[in-house]
């Protein structure tokens, strides 16, 4: 079953003159047709104003759609009754681990969703528990959240995200203020994240390399999806994406300029591994 | 003419609990006409670096000379450090503040005492250098994409007219192609008007793509300063220290271990495609 169903979503952002009359509309997410299955790591690529980020907050129905439906696990986002369910479900992260981060110590920070959807507080604990450990914090729990380092605070965000059991959590380019170190950390919890505990992911970000084990790619360009598909199959096609502002990656592109350059290499190969198996065979093949 | 730093000591909130020592004995001299990177993890004092360049932060000890002169001496004039040595910051869009672009740009000169005209003049030329087009002049600067803000943010650093250009983190958030098209066009600038580039960055290969030295700082203290590819060499020692090596370095690498004689230092897509092609040939 689809936990997220988009139909013909579309939304406006509104100008409105000084008498409050709408000035100017401006179409961010333009009738998007989207299924994402529980449990998938997909990953949503554009570049700045394609819409991504206007489609990840309805997600979470911060954002409500001007037409169209989106249903979170069979629930109407526009559906108010529903507001705080479907909140539950679907978890989101942003850029900024500092604007995310509320408590003085860390465990109370994790704590704080649960407690707020009033959870009892034996459970709160169990769970604070569990999302430090998953994301590699537990060590950190009576820290205080501002001396840590990005990637550690972010993993503490997500861990807040995770105490609130989502079935689902939307992270919208949670690495883009981070060192390398820090963006690996986060990733390899996202996919972690994924894959042992089932969370669905939806991950927004700039870079390429990040996405290559996503189950399913999205491309987004003027408010609309122009090309979705595995990583391996969107990332072989690098002329067009360069079109969308995009990139592909490092691995990609050298295996790209050879093929270019004359050498019988596969598309779409993805990482440094795939290439290098690649180029050995090219090697053995010569001798 | 350079800017030289020697035995830079700098510790936060001297004296209190929170007293951190950012920067220890670290000499270096940046000569002009150079493009250096400076690479570190968050909290190695790469921030704390560059903030002494202009003078916007002042040694706990040590001195910082730009065209060997002190700028720590009394009679100094800051006012036109600030001016020589251009500083944009992480972000810098926050701190557009004016009414429409061209009035912010216009405000660096203007503070530097420049006549209206003079001052006009400079900001259409900064705008032009950053690759703004015309049309956006009179917009709020909050109606431009992310992109167009971060140039509008450089045009009004350089409408200074800066000899040295100091960017913190100026890709941040941008999608590829604006982080592609901002660098270019920093490189066009470094290239026409000679000035002296120095810029801090988490991506490793934006680093390797455009600077000709690295600057690597580990806890407060200079860890390497080389060229890219001797630099890059150091990847293990460098993600030891929260860094990395450019992806295609690794894929050198690789192809190394499984017996490829081949110069494992490449840095770069181009570099690495050359090497590959010359080993098959």
């Amino acid at each position: 079953m689809s936990i997220i169903r988009a139909r013909k979503l579309a939304f406006d952002y509104l100008k409105m003159d000084d008498e409050g009359k709408v000035e100017n509309r401006s179409r961010a997410v333009d009738e998007i047709d989207l299924d994402v299955k529980e449990g998938d790591f997909v990953a949503i690529l554009g570049h700045n104003g394609s819409g991504k980020s206007t489609l990840a907050k309805h997600i979470n129905a911060i954002l409500l759609p001007t037409e169209g439906t989106l249903y979170v696990d069979g629930k109407d986002t526009r559906d108010e009754s529903k507001l705080w369910e479907i909140r539950q479900t679907a978890g989101m992260v942003f850029q900024n681990p500092d604007n995310q981060i509320i408590g003085t110590i860390v465990d109370e920070d994790v704590g704080f969703g649960p407690e707020n959807m009033g959870v009892p507080s034996e459970e709160i604990w169990r769970r604070v528990e569990s999302s430090l450990k998953a994301v590699g914090m537990w060590e950190y729990r009576d820290h205080s959240p501002n001396k840590l380092s990005g990637g550690q605070k972010q993993r503490v965000a997500i861990a807040g995200v995770v105490a609130m059991r989502p079935k689902c959590i939307v992270l919208d380019e949670p690495t883009a203020m981070l060192d390398p170190n820090g963006r690996r950390e986060v990733i390899r919890t996202v996919c972690e994240l994924n894959q042992r505990e089932h969370v669905t992911v939806l991950l927004i970000t700039h870079y390429m390399e990040e996405v290559i084990h996503a189950d399913k790619v999205i491309v987004m360009d003027q408010g609309k999806i122009v090309m979705q598909g595995t990583p391996r199959e969107v990332f072989s096609r690098v002329e067009e994406l360069k079109s969308y502002r995009l990139d592909v990656p490092q691995a990609t592109l050298v295996a790209h300029r050879l093929r270019q350059a004359g050498l019988n290499l596969p598309e779409g190969i993805l990482s440094n591994e795939e290439l290098a198996a690649e180029l050995e065979k090219l090697r053995a093949a010569k001798h | 003419m350079a800017i030289r730093i020697e035995h830079l000591n700098y510790i936060y909130s001297v004296g209190t609990a929170f007293e951190r020592h950012a920067l220890k004995d670290v000499s270096l001299e940046l000569p002009d006409g150079q493009f250096v990177g400076v690479i570190g993890h968050t909290g190695s004092g790469k921030s704390t670096l560059i903030q002494h360049l202009n003078g916007l932060l002042t040694a706990t000890s040590g001195t910082v000379y730009f065209n060997d002169q002190n700028i720590y001496a009394e009679g100094f004039d800051k006012k036109l450090l600030r001016s020589k040595v251009g500083l944009v910051f992480q972000y810098p869009e926050y701190q557009l503040f004016e009414t429409d672009v061209f009035t912010d740009v216009c405000f660096g000169p203007k503070n530097l005492g420049l006549s209206g005209e003079e001052a006009e003049a400079r900001a259409y030329k900064a705008l032009q250098q950053v690759g703004l087009k015309e049309k956006y002049y009179k917009m709020s600067p909050f109606e431009l994409s992310g992109g167009q803000k971060r140039r509008a943010a450089i045009a009004g650093i350089l409408a200074m007219e800066p000899d040295v250009l100091v960017l913190d983190e100026p890709t941040a958030g941008l999608d590829p192609k604006g982080r592609d098209d901002i660098l270019d066009q920093v490189k066009q600038l470094h290239e026409e008007r000679k000035i002296t580039v120095v810029l801090v960055s988490h991506s490793m290969e934006d680093i390797a793509r455009y600077v000709e030295r690295i600057i690597v700082m580990n806890k407060g203290q200079v860890l390497y300063d080389d060229t890219p590819r001797q630099v890059f060499r150091h990847y293990r020692e460098l993600e030891a220290v929260g860094l990395a090596a450019p992806q295609v370095t690794y894929l050198m690498h690789d192809l190394a271990e499984k017996g490829w004689d081949i110069a494992t230092d490449a840095a770069t897509v181009e570099e690495t495609a050359q090497a590959i092609l010359e080993y098959l040939k």
